[in-house]
């Protein structure tokens, strides 16, 4: 007797579609994980530029009076320095907090899918496919997320600033500091969304496909 | 039953045990039956009675705790995760009694997923699901989602899907019990049609006298043991009941 071949794995292009209508089918959930992430990253990503613009401005202090002025006048140390530890825990929580979001959202979504999950195994679906289809779905949110949250992260460091220190903080903005923000802004964002959709995922893809038989779900 | 037709599926001293210990419950408790190809096998049973446990393990969504279950020549309890994934798309077709159709796709995007998973592209894919959709009488409503259609749609995208790879095997699971008597009917036609044409073995768990009236066997079961198993000229039914 002939030996069953394995049973091949669903193409990326089918899988990312899949995973997309899901996303849009159930928007307003997606919607709800996405405004955590945005809000985490918003916090996150304010924190970091603002800090950047305030470092950028020190650092011209000694060529101009004028900012060092405004400085002072903002009640603000001339000294460059980090974050510091009270700024970092409220990093940590919002992080935090936007990660049980994650992991909440996508255990509502297994289970509110249990039946379909269970067909799709009937009908011969890996559980390599169930897992990819979740981590694929949370890092499409996590990226958005992440990129509006730049945006209004942005907003919120850059508005104060302009309003207090006027055209300085262009001329001693960076683009090598902004571009290094935002990009690890938004590689949290992915990171974050990815490694909390996984036990999720896994939780789905261990479902037996005899529960897509019963009736009373 | 003559001697010269292909067993399909083979089921030998299948038990099913759960818990363990003292407190140890057989939901089957040693089955032997063998299914052959083509016909149209109808199990019953009270709930409770191992009914649903033996439909799943000759569907290949479940393993037996003792004995041995064969689908198309091979033993179930040595296949791999994926040789199961394998055997279920392309060797099997499911309906479900809630139709189970994956909402957030088209009825044609239902018929194709199984298509998809064996490995065919999208052309060939979508060229076949509309010929299996015309079959079911839907290639009109080829781009509605599931929430669009009625209830009988609904059964008979799931039929299309269940034919999308051209299984040997059938198994539908009361599917009949979510519809009026009419769509119902038509199902049945549709399944007992099919099932001629393309000499495709139907398994159904099913109440449905209609759906027992076009059986080739019918198989009850009670407390995990087989009852008794009748060709339909066996049996009589009317309205009434069944003797």
């Amino acid at each position: 007797m002939e030996k069953l071949p394995n049973q091949k794995q669903l193409s990326l292009k089918q899988t990312l579609r899949i995973s997309w209508n899901s996303l849009k089918i159930r928007a307003g959930r997606s919607f709800i994980t996405l405004s955590g992430v945005i809000l985490a990253i918003a916090f996150l990503a304010s924190i970091w530029l603002n800090q950047d613009i305030i470092n950028g401005l020190k650092l011209a202090v000694p060529n101009n009076e004028d900012i060092a002025n405004l400085l002072l006048k903002n009640k603000v140390s001339l000294k460059v320095s980090g974050l510091d530890d009270k700024t970092k825990f409220l990093i940590m929580l919002s992080l935090l907090v936007s990660a049980v979001g994650i992991v909440n959202a996508m255990l509502m979504s297994v289970t509110e899918r249990y039946k379909e999950i269970g067909t799709m195994k009937c009908l011969g679906a890996l559980d390599t496919l169930i897992i990819r289809l979740f981590v694929i779905e949370s890092s499409i949110l996590g990226l958005a997320g992440a990129l509006i949250g730049v945006v209004i992260g942005f907003m919120i460091a850059y508005i104060p600033s302009v309003i207090s220190y006027g055209s300085h903080v262009w001329s001693v903005f960076s683009w090598f500091e902004f571009g290094k923000s935002c990009f690890y802004s938004i590689i949290i964002g992915v990171v974050l969304s990815v490694l909390f959709a996984i036990y999720p995922a896994y939780v789905a893809a261990k479902m037996k496909p005899v529960d897509a038989m019963r009736v009373d779900a | 039953m003559s001697t010269n037709e292909e067993i399909i599926i083979k089921a030998q001293g299948v038990e099913k045990h759960y818990g363990s210990g003292e407190s140890i419950v057989k939901a089957l408790n040693g089955i032997d039956l063998d299914i052959y190809r083509g016909e149209y096998l109808s199990i019953m049973g009270p709930s409770g009675s191992g009914k649903s446990t033996f439909f799943n393990m000759v569907g290949g969504l479940d393993l037996p705790s003792v004995g041995k279950v064969t689908i198309d020549g091979y033993n179930l309890s040595d296949l791999s995760q994926s040789q199961l994934a394998w055997l279920r798309c392309n060797r099997i077709g499911y309906i479900f009694q809630s139709f189970n159709l994956v909402t957030v796709m088209t009825a044609l995007e239902n018929v194709t997923l199984p298509m998809f998973l064996k490995g065919l592209d999208k052309e060939e894919a979508e060229t076949l699901g509309m010929e299996i959709l015309k079959k079911v009488g839907l290639e009109e409503r080829w781009d509605h989602k599931p929430n669009e259609l009625s209830g009988g749609q609904q059964q008979r995208v799931a039929i299309a899907r269940a034919l999308a790879n051209s299984p040997k095997i059938i198994l539908a699971d009361e599917p009949t019990g979510n519809l009026d008597l009419k769509t119902g009917e038509e199902v049945i036609h549709i399944l007992k049609t099919l099932s001629e044409e393309n000499n495709t073995t139907v398994i159904t768990a099913t109440h449905d006298m209609k759906m027992l009236n076009i059986s080739t066997r019918v198989v009850w079961i009670l407390d995990g043991k087989i009852d008794k198993v009748k060709r339909r000229e066996d049996i009589e039914i009317n309205i009434g009941g069944m003797h």
